[in-house]
């Protein structure tokens, strides 16, 4: 497998005439990290990710890898090499032959890049699939194929753009484990577009986050989720609360609101009414309306909610530490 | 509701199924079903097309005298048309304007496919530029045809320009009434056959193929002999049935711009037609048939149909 390089976005734009999707984004992707392009549809990630494989072109900025300035390289000339939403498995072609296609297009003797084929089949565990075609596969085991056929190219960083969308539940948390294990065997970089943040958050090294073409974070899962930077990225994210403290908006994380029947004794920070309870296995989401701040959520786990149940219609009263109150960019 | 018709109807909801039901089409087994709902078509084909079929193949075992045709069950007309070399003539003649002009459909059919395909970004354009290509089709054939002869004449258009061009000094005398000018109408008439099933198939090629063979690090005639082809050669085909079915059915046009010169299977059996040969017509029409459907059994041999269908 080729070395693992660092892969650096310079100021990169992309233009569609007017209209800019990716507004010169600065970034470096770390040699042999998983990274995450998380966002919204129409947030620029795919057009970065294209950018970055050579199927779009660069409209102002550079791309570096390992130090060389790829901006201007044909896909397959770049170290890069992208699985595709669909995965894009040619139908005419069995298994073997859509791994071996890049070999053949060079121009790689038969019997060399069916061993070839045939070793990165073994890799994603499909080897004995290899003379059917891909219509006769299902969605998990075409995705492997398409992984097989991506990784044949010795890629230095692979591009997965959204790979997991098109398959049902238990099947993407089941790839999502494999895509990681494959990355860390591998060894080199994988930079994964996708909309799911619990995808993110569970594979990534390092998150991106990004809205109306720019970076609105970037960092480990744990500092995106623990300390969103701002109101976006805390409510993209999930899982938080953003509320004005003292005329600033700060981000609060469900899980660490404390929701108390009574008025403790350092008082508390704001009162509030139980408008609903949904009961959600592990834990039970409490849907708060505090007034002027808005609507809340509190995240109970479910032994501290059974312990003393709320019911509906109940004034509750919502204190939480000041370290776990994050300052928000306004 | 009353007292009394309360239990009544009571009753007659918990009855079971009455053994002699009213006549519906859901009580029918599916396969009946089936075969009813289809039964108009199997009219219309048992009529319009075995009826005749059968008609000619009967008649082609007829004989027949200068003013009169009787029924029999003879030989003959067989005999004779497989005996005389002429046939063979004409069948290769006809099989040769078939090939060349599949060869040429093909070519120009394909080309304007795979512009109007993968050259042509939006789809608005691609409807415009479709019907742009199917205009020629608001006329008759025979009037696209005859067009052609003003143009391609001893003192036509193409003539009297390349002379005044001075490329030639004399007119080029095999413009028309040739063999040249056959398979030109031919082509011209039928590209279209060719470029609307290729187009369909294009269409539905998945266009990130093409960019994962680019990724893959495919030149573009690779993509195309690698991708592309494999992938329209249903529609391919199925141009191809209909340009050399077109083609060797046809009498009018190699009628026309060969200026009678030339002859097909098609003048053979509008020959025998016009001097009321019957027999003679019907048995070199079996004999087309059975080309034309080897030929074709051969073309399916290459390519699975029923997936376009």
């Amino acid at each position: 497998m080729a070395k693992s390089l660092d892969l650096e976005l310079v100021a990169a734009t992309k233009m569609y005439g007017e209209t800019v999707a990716v507004d010169a984004i600065d970034h470096k992707f770390a040699a042999g990290s998983y990274s995450c392009l998380l966002g919204p549809s129409g947030c620029g990630k795919s057009s970065t990710l294209r950018m970055i494989a050579g199927h779009e072109s660069v409209s102002t900025g550079d791309i570096l890898l390992g130090g060389t300035n790829i901006t201007d390289l044909p896909p397959a000339r770049r170290g890069t090499a992208m699985m595709f939403q669909n995965y894009a498995l040619f139908p005419h072609l069995s298994v073997i032959d859509n791994v071996a296609f890049s070999q053949k297009m060079k121009g790689v003797e038969k019997p060399v890049r069916l061993k070839k084929a045939h070793q990165l089949l073994e890799l994603v565990d499909m080897d004995a699939y290899a003379q059917r075609l891909p219509a006769q596969l299902s969605g998990g085991q075409q995705q492997r194929v398409a992984l097989a056929r991506a990784l044949i190219t010795e890629p230095s960083v692979l591009l997965l753009d959204e790979p997991l969308s098109a398959l049902d539940p238990f099947l993407r948390i089941k790839m999502r484990l494999e895509l990681k294990k494959l990355q860390r065997e591998l060894g080199i970089s994988f930079i994964h577009v996708t909309h799911s943040q619990d995808e993110a958050l569970a594979l990534a090294d390092d998150i991106i986050v990004m809205n109306g073409g720019r970076i609105e974070q970037a960092g480990t899962p744990r500092d995106v989720f623990n300390a969103p930077t701002t109101e976006f990225v805390a409510r993209f994210i999930g899982g938080h609360n953003v509320l004005k403290d003292q005329g600033a908006p700060v981000a609060l994380r469900a899980d660490r609101l404390v929701v108390k029947k009574t008025a403790g004794e350092d008082g508390a920070h704001l009162t509030a009414y139980v408008r609903d309870v949904e009961y959600l296995g592990s834990s039970v989401n409490l849907a708060l309306d505090a007034g002027g701040a808005g609507d809340l959520t509190a995240a109970l786990s479910d032994e501290t909610f059974f312990q003393d149940p709320i019911e509906i219609g109940a004034t509750v009263f919502l204190t939480w530490k000041p370290e776990d109150a994050h300052n928000l960019a306004a | 509701m009353t007292d009394q018709t309360h239990p009544l109807s009571n009753a007659e909801t918990t009855r079971p199924v009455p053994e002699k039901a009213p006549f519906s089409l859901s009580r029918l087994p599916d396969a009946v079903t089936g075969w009813l709902l289809s039964l108009p078509l199997v009219f219309v084909l048992a009529f319009f097309l075995i009826l005749p079929i059968i008609m000619i193949v009967v008649v082609s075992f007829w004989g027949a005298t200068e003013f009169s045709i009787y029924p029999a069950f003879q030989f003959d007309n067989y005999e004779f048309l497989l005996t005389s070399p002429v046939t063979y003539q004409v069948f290769l003649n006809t099989i040769k304007y078939a090939v060349i002009t599949w060869a040429f459909t093909l070519l120009i059919g394909f080309t304007i496919a795979y512009f109007l395909a993968f050259h042509v970004r939006s789809l608005t354009w691609q409807i415009v530029l479709f019907l742009l290509c199917t205009i020629p089709f608001w006329t008759s054939n025979i009037i696209r045809m005859i067009s052609w002869i003003p143009f391609l004449g001893r003192n036509g258009i193409a003539n009297s320009t390349l002379i005044s061009m001075g490329v030639i000094d004399e007119p080029l005398e095999w413009l028309l009434f040739s063999d040249f000018s056959v398979i030109l109408a031919f082509v011209h008439l039928y590209t279209l056959f060719m470029v609307v099933p290729i187009f369909n198939t294009m269409m539905r090629i998945d266009k990130s193929l093409i960019e994962a063979a680019y990724d893959n690090g495919a030149s573009g005639f690779q993509t195309l002999t690698n991708v592309i082809i494999p992938l329209t050669k249903p529609g391919i085909m199925i141009g191809s049935i209909f340009v050399v079915t077109l083609v060797m059915g046809d009498f009018i046009t190699v009628r026309f711009m060969s200026g009678s010169q030339k002859a097909n299977v098609g003048r053979l059996i509008s020959n025998d037609i016009a001097l009321l040969q019957y027999p003679s017509a019907a048995a070199t029409a079996v004999i087309l048939l059975i080309t034309v459907l080897i030929v074709i059994s051969i073309l399916l041999r290459f390519v699975d149909i029923r997936k376009e269908l």
